[in-house]
């Protein structure tokens, strides 16, 4: 297009106009991108749950335990292919603020029924034969600067006391969404201090883990599970992990709610900068575009400066705040506490958001000078003393 | 035959086809080839009807130059506007070669006006942004010249008007007279058979005043063009043919 030189030019014509919103721009979309990405990491724990697996939780609260006797019941279960269970540990270890998941699981089935914490053969066996024996996620391993066979001391506080493993696996995740920084160690381990320690605390399990054989028959299993358990002294809820995960996440609803209200206010309230700029520049130069349409410009031409002009500003504001975005969520993912998110990282989905926004916005803020063109009289125009 | 040509431009001819017809109507010296007939402009404000232009005839031949003056206000600047095709009147008719330009639609009038018209104001009206150059490039992209023959063009027009050495200047770089040259030689680049003034000289000190108002007489000896401008210098009235005096919308005075 012959005219897209003038279009540039139009853009910069005042320098820090242009500077100014574009730099706005890209805020906006710097803070869109930021808190999009919490959204989504927050939601990541869903995604990454699998459809074959229930959690089996005391029906009042995920905070109570159940019988350690459920299991073989939970086993007899038609459909249920493998059955294995874990408590939260809690704890810390260093110091108040380094957080992580810690779970006391049942060794011989955990890493069976969850293959996406992939540890070698060698690891997972001696971490099976050695009770006092953890294994760690690789974040952990390279967070703490951890390698196998170092020890690990934590202080508990559901399970008070001093306690101290030996890290013999390091697992990998296997995808991207998998949580890489938590740490397991024997459930055995634990049942055996509380016997001695503290009597009447034994044999209790925080939540069961069942693999099923076919995820479409998760509710009916369920439903059968839950049977089991009925009338008794804790009764059980299952449901399936992303259920389960989702159930976490809506404690949480009210603020991504929130996040995500205010992630699309950003939007609506740089669309108005944008557009404000535009109807300024367009109104400064009525008597220009007169001029072009004295000398024969069509309406559509002089949209399309316009509408150029807005894009060029609007998308030169989207690519510097996306540039932007990739270092700051860097930055973010690296200031919060590790282990609050299982991935924090910019989704492909969240890019398409932002490009779409971005040519939305410049589109949008183009319509209402383009409009006061289209409807004025060359010759009322040419009068017009800005 | 014109003349002198600035150059060749293949205009659209499906919008508009007087410049054959202004060309044979030539061989009859006398015939209008602007005819303005029973025109009429008021505007409506707060339901009160103001009377701008009343009824007024007038016509230019081809190759003429007229001068039109009067009081601030009598309604020039809406006359000359509506026979460049860029305001509409209320009543009457505008008819220059064979085209009746007041019923043209939007469209055609602004391709008509690109094909036909050369715009000169008082303020110059260059776009700041751009150079001399492409200042005075601007009419050419809208035809379907090349780059280099838009070039040739471009020089040729700035020649013409004396500023071939400052093609790379900015507005803000040059003075008063010789923006008003660049938009001359704007007006003229696409080589139209009429060129409108709307007060050119109004904003200049004499000098440069005089400058405009020779080249203006040249463009209507040297190149044919048929002239229109509105003036408040009576001095500047002179350098036309005709003058027309203007008063409350009404023809009071017609000097040859
Ligand atoms: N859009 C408009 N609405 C209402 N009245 C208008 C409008 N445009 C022009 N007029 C009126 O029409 C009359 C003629 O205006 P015009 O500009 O043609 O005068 P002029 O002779 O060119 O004056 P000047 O010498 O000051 O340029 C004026 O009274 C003006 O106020
Ligand atoms: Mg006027």
């Amino acid at each position: 297009m012959k005219l897209f030189f003038l279009v540039v030019k139009n853009a910069f014509r005042s320098k820090t106009r242009a500077f100014l919103t574009i730099l706005g721009i890209a805020i906006a979309v710097v803070a869109f991108g930021v808190l999009r990405t919490v959204v989504t990491a927050w939601y990541a724990g869903v995604d990454a749950a699998a459809t074959d697996r229930l959690i089996v939780r005391h029906a009042v609260s995920f905070i109570f335990p159940m019988p350690y006797a459920y299991r073989d019941k939970i086993a007899d279960t038609p459909g249920v292919e493998e059955v294995s269970f874990a408590n939260w540990f809690g704890g810390t270890y260093i110091d108040q603020n380094q957080f992580f998941s810690r779970f006391a699981i049942d060794a011989d089935t955990y890493f069976d029924i969850y293959p996406e914490y992939m540890l070698g053969e060698e690891e997972l066996s001696t971490f099976k034969r050695e009770q006092n024996s953890c294994v760690i996620g690789s974040d952990i391993a390279s967070r703490y600067n951890l390698k196998v066979g170092d020890s690990m001391t934590l202080t508990g506080d559901i399970y008070p006391g001093e306690w101290n493993f030996i890290i013999r696996g390091i697992y990998q995740p296997q995808k991207k969404s998998t949580d890489a920084s938590q740490m397991m160690f024997h459930w055995e381990y634990l049942n055996q201090r509380m016997l001695q320690d503290y009597p009447g605390r034994e044999n209790q399990v925080g939540w069961y883990n069942v693999k099923i054989d076919n995820p479409d028959e998760a509710a009916v299993i369920s439903t059968q599970i839950d049977e089991l358990f009925a009338n008794s002294a804790a009764e059980t809820k299952t449901e399936t992990e992303a259920a389960f995960t989702r159930s976490f996440i809506s404690a949480s609803g009210a603020i991504l709610g929130a996040m995500n209200i205010v992630s699309f206010t950003i939007v609506g309230v740089i669309m108005l900068v944008l557009a404000n700029t535009m109807m300024m520049s367009a109104r400064e130069r009525t008597r220009e575009y007169a001029v072009l349409k004295t000398l024969g410009f069509s309406v559509p031409k002089i949209a399309f400066l316009i509408f150029g002009e807005s894009l060029v500003i609007s998308i030169l504001g989207g690519a510097l705040g996306l540039l932007l975005t990739f270092p700051l969520v860097e930055a973010f993912a690296a200031a919060i506490p590790k282990g609050w998110f299982p991935v924090f990282e910019i989704e492909v989905i969240t890019i398409v958001l932002l490009v779409v926004v971005v040519l939305f916005i410049g589109a949008v803020s183009a319509i209402f000078p383009v409009r006061n063109v289209a409807k004025s009289k060359i010759a009322d125009s040419l009068r017009f003393v800005g | 035959m014109p003349k002198n040509k600035l150059c060749e431009i293949d205009h659209d001819k499906s919008v508009t086809t007087d410049q054959t017809q202004a060309d044979s109507g030539r061989t009859h010296k006398m015939a209008p080839f602007i005819e303005v007939a029973n025109l009429s402009k008021s505007y409506q404000r707060d339901g009160f009807e103001i009377p701008v232009l009343d009824g007024m005839d007038i016509s230019v031949e081809k190759g003429g130059y007229l001068a039109l003056m009067g009081p601030s206000g009598s309604g020039k600047s809406t006359l000359l506007n509506i026979i460049a095709g860029i305001d509409r009147p209320s009543k009457g008719t505008v008819k220059i070669g064979d085209t009746e330009i007041t019923s043209l639609n939007e469209s055609k009038l602004a391709k008509w006006r690109a094909n036909n018209i050369g715009f000169v104001f008082q303020f110059y009206n260059l776009i700041p942004v751009l150079t001399a150059f492409d200042n005075v490039a601007l009419p050419l992209l809208l035809t379907k010249l090349s780059k280099a023959e838009r070039k040739k063009h471009v020089e040729t027009a700035l020649n013409i008007v004396g500023l071939g050495d400052r093609m790379k200047h900015y507005p803000k770089q040059l003075s008063g007279g010789q923006e008003q040259r660049v938009a001359i030689a704007r007006a003229i680049v696409t080589d139209p058979q009429i060129i409108v003034a709307d007060e050119p000289t109004g904003d200049l000190d004499k000098t440069s005043a005089d400058e405009i108002l020779v080249l203006l007489q040249r463009l209507n000896q040297e190149f044919d063009k048929t002239i229109i401008m509105v003036t408040h210098d009576p001095h500047a009235a002179e350098t036309a043919k005709t003058i027309l005096h203007l008063e409350k919308g009404e023809l009071v005075e017609e000097t040859e």
